[in-house]
């Protein structure tokens, strides 16, 4: 697309949501605070959202069984960390990355290992059927979580940040937790990589016209299949990382955390257009801002907000803010 | 080398609950342009998808260049250099002109691998490919799309195009400009498959036509004869050429 015809209303509705709720909040140090952690928490749920975005685009699978890849993504997150005490108990933020790492490719390396799997025997079976698609992969989900609970035990288990991702930044008055810009630093290479494949690759221009017309591009020779199984892949261990990520993010994690999430997911694709990895992006960074303020100015309202921003989004743009063509 | 490329023998297929195809016999010879004629709900988009594997044949035999291609997965009919164009032409309207180009040529990592003769002579038959190059396909008209479908079936080299009826909605001088290319196209040597509503397109461009109707091909001979026959024009396709 010519950059002259880029929709950047969307874009701006971020920068607008933000300087909206500018005079509710008052202090412009605490509007800091709260807009980067909401930057924060928008950039993990996007690295999660964004392979299930491309599942649903590609292959019109409704895959609610996504949660279980963030909850297995930050169950082996403590294992691999626990392991690596000493890399964590130091004070460099260095340091603490030769433990933070490995445990994130680990992390998305079982994730993408146990995605594989699920898409064969779970996914497979009932494409073309939302109803059954729904029932068999919220089961899928189910199980996972028990199995989950056989592997780690049922209880909460602690995952604190390594000492070194601890403490906050002041901007002047505002400080910021260095944890919160280092998950905005991680959300952007993961959305920078995914532009850079989709956009300058030849397998990238592939999911992208398989999103539109998945028939089209078999009649061009492509096994869509072979496509539709490596982006579910990539996709299970994208939430595996952004298991690791929440995890450290609440500094625990329990089995059912993946079904905590999934809701905010689905209302991030939603509002960013089924299918649109930008979509996603500006779908996420709006409801961790929304998240954040709400939580910050009317608590109550929290669990609503969210609810209430995908149907104002709805109300202007019914497809989501970047509509794909089908 | 046996002459006909392409044959369907009594190919039935079945949609759901229905019944479209009853038993279709047709030969499209080698190096040839057939036409496949009749009215609206006949049969003939199925006929096209059902020979690209897009709906499966539930009985009878088709077979390309002497494979049998009914159980064939639609990637590997295309892989055996036949291209489809179908009714709505398959544009990617969010991806550019050459980006659509480029996901037909099938080894090109990038549009810099296209192979710049076969290129330049699409431009020559298309000049709006070449015009919106770097433009969203979605935006352009839709004889402009017609232009860039039918382009990018022949991107590569093939040795069948299946094409379901690109004169449709496209105004009278496009519609030429499409003609000329299609005889270019068959002058190359290329055996094309070809539906359409169009008469005069068909009259122009067909060497051979099958007709169908009511899910069976109730005629098949060369396209002069038919254009020469009032009678029988009248009574196959209820109207004079």
């Amino acid at each position: 697309m010519n950059k002259s015809d880029f929709d950047w209303k969307p874009v701006a509705l971020v920068p607008v949501l933000a300087l909206l709720v500018f005079p509710f909040i008052g202090s412009p140090s605490t509007w800091i605070t709260l807009t980067v952690a909401g930057l924060a928490m928008g950039m993990i749920i996007f690295i999660i959202a964004s392979g299930l975005t491309l599942v649903f685009g590609l292959m019109d699978v409704l895959n609610f069984g996504h949660g279980v890849f963030i909850a297995l993504g930050a169950f082996v997150a403590t294992s691999v960390l626990g392991a690596m005490g000493d890399y964590t108990g130091s004070s460099s933020l260095w340091v603490n990355m030769l433990a933070v790492l490995p445990a994130m490719v680990v992390a998305m390396l079982v994730a993408g290992a146990v995605g594989l799997a699920f898409e064969r025997f779970i996914v497979r079976p009932v494409y073309g059927n939302h109803l059954k698609q729904i029932l068999i992969t919220m089961g899928g989900m189910i199980i996972g979580e028990e199995l989950i609970k056989v592997i780690w035990g049922p209880l909460q288990i602690p995952l604190p940040l390594p000492e070194g991702m601890r403490g906050t930044i002041f901007f002047g008055d505002a400080g910021i937790e260095k944890y919160r810009l280092i998950a905005v630093v991680v959300g952007l290479l993961v959305f920078g990589v995914l532009l850079w494949v989709l956009t300058r690759t030849k397998i990238g221009l592939l999911i992208r016209a398989g999103v539109q017309d998945r028939e089209m591009v078999e009649s061009l020779g492509y096994r869509i299949k072979m496509l539709f199984i490596g982006v579910f892949v990539v996709g299970s261990a994208l939430a595996g990382l952004g298991g690791v990520m929440w995890g450290l993010y609440q500094q625990n994690v329990v089995p059912q955390m993946g079904a905590q999430v999934n809701v905010l997911i689905f209302i991030v694709l939603i509002i960013g257009g089924l299918g649109s990895t930008t979509g996603a992006l500006i779908g996420a960074l709006l409801v961790g801002l929304m998240a954040n303020y709400t939580g910050f100015l009317v608590p109550k309202a929290a669990l609503f907000s969210n609810i209430a921003l995908m149907m104002a989004i709805l109300l202007w743009r019914p497809q989501g803010v970047y509509a794909l063509s089908k | 080398m046996n002459e006909n490329l392409l044959t369907l023998q009594g190919v039935h297929t079945h949609i759901g609950a229905y019944h479209i195809l009853h038993g279709v016999d047709l030969a499209v010879p080698r190096g040839q342009l057939t036409m496949l004629l009749g009215r609206n709900g006949v049969g003939k988009t199925t006929t096209l998808r059902t020979i690209m594997g897009l709906w499966r044949a539930s009985q009878g035999r088709i077979m390309f260049n002497g494979q049998d291609i009914t159980a064939s997965a639609t990637p590997q009919i295309a892989s055996m250099n036949v291209a489809y164009v179908p009714e709505n032409m398959g544009i990617f309207s969010d991806l550019t002109v050459k980006e659509n180009m480029l996901l037909a040529a099938r080894w090109a990592r990038h549009a810099g691998q296209i192979d710049e003769k076969r290129l330049q002579w699409i431009f020559s038959l298309f000049p709006a490919v070449e015009k919106f190059w770097n433009h969203p396909a979605g935006k352009l008209s839709g004889g402009q799309k017609q232009m860039l479908a039918v382009s990018r079936a022949i991107v590569e080299p093939r040795e069948l195009l299946i094409i379901d009826e690109p004169s449709k909605g496209l105004a009278p001088a496009i519609i030429n400009n499409m003609i000329d290319a299609f005889a270019q196209l068959k002058a190359s040597g290329v055996t094309i498959l070809l539906v359409e509503q169009n008469i005069n397109f068909a009259k122009r461009l067909g060497d051979t036509v099958a007709v169908m109707d009511n899910g069976v091909v109730v005629h098949a001979g060369s396209m002069k004869a038919l254009a020469e026959d009032e009678a029988l024009q009248q009574s196959l396709l209820g109207l004079a050429i």
